[in-house]
């Protein structure tokens, strides 16, 4: 694992991106240390899943920077060989960082076994055996082992949710992104996506979750980071941001979740 | 070792020898007997060239008589090459056939892109009405009449200069007395002596009136520009005449007359029977009860079965080529340069927008013009396959468009490439969208592929054409030709039904494991 002078795994400076004319990013700075689960929080429409699909090189970026593991991705838009520089990078870091969606983003046509298997063998060449056994503990660890030949549609959301992850986790990524991963889901199928989460960072993969559970996020987090409007307002331990935020946007912003 | 060594030696030598013997016989067969392509049209072209009522898969009349005798005469082997009437020019200039000849009359119009022998047979045009008419006796009466003819013939352009007739082009000859006869639709039809006698003289409801009208010269016709071969033809049809022996050609078919002795200086007495004629009026009047149309049917089946074969063929190649290009047709619009994608929506939407049937006249008799020739076969697999390529392209594009785009990012996010990620998640899903109109297209090709009769092919509908133009009879054979098309389409039909049962069975798998 690479990580900067600073320590980071995953280092954001300046970033900035616009979607048309809409500027949805603002200079963006953001270091996570490996092993950390960071928590980004913040109102609908402040830039949060744009920032995490950067993250992972779905986005490009008009400028600043993201260096993940070493691979710094910036602006490519200006010529064809730098477009290519940019894909090639966006997968190098996609070998590292899996991403889990709101809406689980499962393939349909596959089974919950196929559905892990898949890029392993795919995109690392994996045997297909060891993909299987691979699969196999992974539906263990998430508690999915009797649906391993389960299509997801006959699988509830919690489920369909924890076999995402361990579909990411097939990559055997360093870091995970989740985007608002327990939204779609039913409040009694919270917790068993958030238990999994726990898991991992108890195993000290890192993490960047963004989610309106602040429960979790009070327990969990290592770091909380508060969006507003393309800008990080306030960023901190649990402890800072839920007891003594300082900036009055946040605490605005808390008030909703009591 | 010696006599091993021996063996294999004498099998040496004896290699070469067939070899040199092979290749000196090829030598020989190409020196001494070319070939000679004749394109025609043989579905109700009597006398000139027809089918053999006593066996389909034969054809007889004047101009298979003259062409043969021509042949010979120069040592060539002839071969026939079916090709529909309006076609006939236009294939002799791409290239498909050598000469044609069926009673094609020597006209200044047509004198201008092609070249004519020397006339091998003189004629006029004769005017044939219904029985009970008693108005039309010759060609000023025909005036705000409806008066049918065959398209670019003389007597066409006399009807033009006669001025305010009805001019109704019919493409078979048959249909024009058939509807004289029922009296409905046609006034008075304007045709050739030879066809009048072939299929008029023998109806009792139809009656020859006027004088004989205008003077024909049939003559054999070349490209513009092979002057060589018909300073050959030429030849050989002189001495042929010289000979006597054209006389005795057009004697068979029972059409010696005034004219023709006029103009060789001849007795107008034939010398000798028309065997040809009286063997076709024996044929025509032939009462077939039930059992005997059912017989012929069963002889027909062989035929029929040949045209389905070449249907298929075609039509699943045809396919091949559409599935294929069609898929790369709809990964350019969905995935590249602005520009291509363009590009290929103007494909698709040219090809959609124009008629099949001009596509494989352009591909056929069009592309010659600018050095592109294909075999019929080839053309009408591409013709086909091009087309259907349009409408795949369609079905795929609509397929994977339904797929949502975040199980492409789903696919990125997991490390595949693009084309991995199009390969294994998005192509797959879409295909069970696609199959179901790929299958019904696939049916419709089929029935499609009647078009590509029109370009010198025989399949399904040409041998149909051929049988019933022969046997008079549209309605029996029609029906068997229509149930060979159902018995070919209908195993695709079921494929259809079942994958689209499969597939709606398991949506409402999948929903009901949503709704538990
Ligand atoms: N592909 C896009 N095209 C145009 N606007 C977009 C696109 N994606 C997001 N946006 C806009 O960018 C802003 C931030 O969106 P998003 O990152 O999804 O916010 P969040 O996840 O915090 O709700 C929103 O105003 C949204 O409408
Ligand atoms: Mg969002």
């Amino acid at each position: 694992m690479m990580i900067s002078a600073t320590g980071a795994y995953i280092s954001v400076k300046n970033l900035k991106k616009k979607h048309g004319d809409l500027a949805v990013l603002c200079g963006i700075d953001l270091e996570v240390t490996p092993g950390e689960l960071t928590v980004l929080i913040g109102p609908s429409g402040c830039g949060k899943s744009t920032l995490l699909r950067c993250l992972n090189g779905l986005e490009t970026l008009d400028s600043g920077s993201i260096v993940i593991n070493g691979v710094a991705l910036e602006r490519s838009e200006d010529s064809k060989s730098i477009m290519k520089d940019f894909d090639k990078k966006a997968r190098a870091i996609r070998e590292n960082v899996g991403m889990v969606f709101q809406s689980f983003n499962l393939f349909p046509h596959l089974t919950l076994l196929e559905n892990i298997t898949k890029a392993p063998v795919v995109v690392k060449k994996m045997n297909v055996d060891l993909a299987h056994s691979q699969a196999k503990e992974l539906l263990i660890k998430v508690g999915l082992e009797r649906h391993a030949d389960h299509y997801p549609c006959q699988l509830s959301g919690g489920q369909q949710q924890r076999a995402a992850i361990a579909r990411a986790l097939a990559m055997s990524p360093k870091a995970i992104l989740y985007d608002e991963p327990t939204s779609a889901l039913d409040p009694d199928l919270v917790h068993e996506v958030l238990q999994v989460m726990r898991t991992l960072d108890d195993e000290g993969m890192t993490q960047i979750v963004v989610t309106h559970e602040m429960r979790f996020a009070r327990d969990v987090a290592d770091h909380i980071v508060h969006m507003q409007e393309g800008r990080i307002v306030e960023m901190g331990t649990p402890e800072q941001i839920f007891s003594s935020p300082k900036d009055e946007r946040t605490r605005r912003f808390l008030r909703n979740f009591l | 070792m010696k006599k091993g060594d021996h063996t294999p030696m004498l099998n040496m030598r004896n290699i070469i020898v067939t070899l040199s013997c092979i290749f000196f016989s090829i030598h020989a067969f190409c020196s001494e007997k070319g070939i000679l392509r004749w394109g025609s049209d043989a579905n109700s072209g009597a006398p000139y060239v027809f089918r053999d009522a006593k066996d389909p898969s034969k054809i007889i009349g004047l101009d298979v008589d003259i062409i043969e005798a021509v042949a010979e005469k120069l040592n060539m082997k002839p071969v026939f090459i079916q090709n529909q009437w309006d076609g006939l020019i236009p294939g002799l200039n791409a290239g498909n056939y050598d000469v044609v000849i069926d009673g094609l009359e020597i006209i200044d119009e047509r004198e201008q892109a092609i070249r004519f022998s020397d006339p091998y047979y003189i004629t006029y045009e004769q005017l044939v009405v219904n029985k009970e008419n008693h108005e039309i006796n010759e060609l000023k009466d025909l005036k705000g009449k409806r008066v049918a003819t065959l398209p670019a013939s003389l007597a066409y352009k006399i009807l033009e200069d006669t001025g305010d007739v009805q001019i109704k082009k019919y493409g078979e000859e048959i249909n024009a007395y058939a509807d004289l006869a029922s009296g409905e639709r046609l006034d008075a039809v304007l045709l050739d002596a030879p066809i009048a006698q072939y299929y008029a003289k023998h109806n009792a409801k139809l009656k020859f009136v006027g004088p004989n009208i205008g003077y024909m010269k049939y003559g054999i016709a070349f490209k513009q520009d092979n002057n060589a071969l018909r300073i050959k033809v030429n030849k050989a049809l002189n001495i042929l005449i010289k000979e006597g022996k054209i006389q005795t050609i057009i004697e068979k078919w029972g059409l010696w007359n005034p004219k023709m002795a006029e103009a060789w200086g001849v007795s107008v007495e034939p010398k000798t029977e028309a065997v040809g004629y009286k063997e076709y009026l024996r044929s025509m009047n032939l009462e077939r009860t039930f059992i005997d149309k059912l017989k012929l049917y069963v002889d027909f089946f062989p035929l029929l079965a040949k045209g389905a074969v070449r249907t298929l063929e075609i039509s699943m190649l045809a396919m091949v080529v559409a599935v294929v290009f069609g898929l790369f047709i709809a990964l350019i619009r969905l995935y590249a340069h602005p520009v291509l994608s363009k590009l290929a929506l103007t494909y698709v939407e040219i090809i959609r927008g124009t008629p099949l049937l001009i596509q494989l006249y352009l591909i056929f008799y069009g592309l010659p013009n600018l050095g592109i020739k294909f075999e019929p076969y080839v053309a009408a697999v591409i013709g086909l396959g091009m087309n259907y390529a349009a409408s795949e392209a369609e079905n795929y594009r609509a397929g994977i468009s339904s797929i949502p785009h975040s199980q492409m990012d789903a696919a990125f996010a997991l490390g595949m490439s693009r084309l991995e990620a199009l390969r294994h998640i998005v192509i797959p899903q879409a295909m069970r969208v696609v199959i179901p109109p790929v299958t019904n297209d696939f049916i419709a090709l089929i029935k499609d592929s009647s078009l590509v009769s029109v370009i010198t092919l025989i399949e399904l509908t040409t041998v149909y054409g051929q049988l019933a133009s022969t046997y008079f009879d549209y309605l029996g054979i029609g029906l068997l030709t229509a149930a060979m098309y159902f018995l070919i389409g209908l195993p695709f039909a079921r494929l259809s039904r079942m994958a689209e049962k499969y597939y709606s069975v398991n949506n409402k798998k999948q929903l009901k494991g949503v709704q538990s």
